[in-house]
């Protein structure tokens, strides 16, 4: 059968990506954040996971105005890298696992979460830098993905006990899957940071160090974050946070550090980074 | 009935709602036709000539032509799709938020390495914290 085995949540940042395709990953600005992510590297090739279930938002590059899916899950074989203006960055598309994935979709359907299924999508740095700095730079990625695509651009994204609820529909989901597959959930974007406005460069560093202490801790106080609260405190993007809780609801009960980081700044945005495996087995809550 | 007024309390901020969203689909998607290259390479040649092709305002219009993206964000843009035109210019999102913000590029940049801009005094206006 396939299981959880670990989640891991991370920034998205573009200009991350952009370092790492610009070989400037080893200057006195950039060499600090990818540092955070030795520890990540080393385990992974311990870890050799079949499946990512990758949690991002797309920006403004598979979904226009035109429609605009609060959960969308992608059941393709392929992903292509997206042209985000400045044309698609150079790294290999991603691979995905339809089978895992249309079961995911029916499931998380009947279990009442109103999945919008996608069958073509290409991604951008939401998908592909959480990629890039847990892997680095390779010919072909070790590993397939399963998209699920959260609405975060257009207020209001689902509220973080939606999300919550998500990520534990999809640990019931994956658990019922018969091949036998190391699964692994990421929920990417955030922490605090400000794109937008006379207010743009907002870091709040307790907010994000406290939502890190209790993405481990006290998940039922991160549940019920509203968004105002996220909007006054960890800025108008920082409510991306919403989605670590869906990797959050897929571990279950409680959760094991692995490895923590957190970095100000990359571009306009603060990093966090966690790594966590589920420590109980039995039925969980819901 | 949805009440947005919360947000007017939150200073320098502008939260994208689905009636904002409405007012400024036409200028969005200008942005996002932006991720071909073809089309990237039209505006570039005559920007005023291509933005005629979209059923946008004059003041979304001229907001685009000054790249004030302030005024784009007032008249219905979301940062995400105008970051198409950025990346179109060249420009680093940094740079971008930077000229957002009234400060220089240099002066945005030595405050984000000091730790980026402080919540206190921003959170709201009412409450003045």
């Amino acid at each position: 059968m396939a299981r959880i085995t670990a989640g891991l949540t991370t920034s998205h940042v573009p200009a991350i990506g952009a370092a790492l395709d610009q070989g400037k990953q080893h200057s006195d600005y950039w060499a600090p954040v990818f540092a955070g992510y030795d520890w990540t590297k080393q385990w992974m090739s311990a870890q050799r996971p079949d499946v990512i279930i990758l949690v991002y938002n797309d920006h403004a590059s598979a979904f226009s105005l035109e429609i605009i899916p609060t959960f969308a899950i992608g059941c393709a074989d392929e992903y292509p890298i997206a042209d985000e203006g400045f044309g698609p960055r150079p790294i290999p598309s991603v691979q995905g696992h339809a089978g895992l994935a249309c079961h995911l979709a029916q499931s998380l359907i009947l279990d009442e979460f109103d999945m919008t299924v996608i069958n073509k999508m290409d991604v951008d740095h939401g998908l592909t830098v959480p990629l890039s700095l847990v892997y680095g730079q390779p010919d072909v990625w070790p590993v397939r993905v399963v998209p699920i695509a959260v609405n975060v651009v257009q207020y209001p994204p689902p509220t973080g006990e939606r999300c919550f609820k998500l990520g534990q529909a999809i640990r019931r989901a994956v658990e019922a899957y018969e091949e036998d597959l190391n699964v692994q959930v990421w929920g990417t974007g955030g922490m605090s940071h400000q794109l937008q406005g006379p207010r743009a460069g907002l870091i709040n560093q307790a907010f994000d160090n406290a939502f890190l202490d209790d993405m481990v801790d006290d998940t039922q106080r991160l549940r019920h974050v509203s968004h105002l609260e996220y909007l006054r405190e960890s800025g108008s993007e920082g409510i991306e946070l919403v989605m670590w809780l869906i990797m959050r609801g897929a571990m279950g009960e409680s959760v094991r550090e692995l490895h923590r980081f957190y970095h100000v700044p990359a571009s306009n945005t603060a990093v966090g980074h966690l790594v966590v495996e589920p420590t109980d087995t039995e039925e969980q809550e819901t | 009935m949805v009440d947005n007024s919360q947000f007017d309390d939150i200073p320098g901020t502008i939260v994208f709602t689905a009636e904002r969203s409405h007012e400024g689909f036409h200028l969005n998607q200008f942005c996002m036709s932006l991720m071909k290259p073809g089309n990237r390479e039209r505006f570039k040649a005559n920007e005023a000539a291509y933005l005629d092709e979209w059923p946008i305002t004059e003041a979304q219009k001229q907001a685009v032509l000054d790249r004030d993206y302030n005024a784009m964000m007032a008249n219905g843009g979301n940062v995400y799709f105008l970051a198409k035109i950025f990346a179109t210019d060249g420009i680093s999102f940094q740079s971008a938020a930077a000229s957002m913000t009234g400060m220089s590029e240099a002066e945005y940049a030595e405050m984000m390495l000091a730790g980026g801009r402080s919540p206190d005094g921003v959170r709201s206006i009412k409450e003045g914290r």
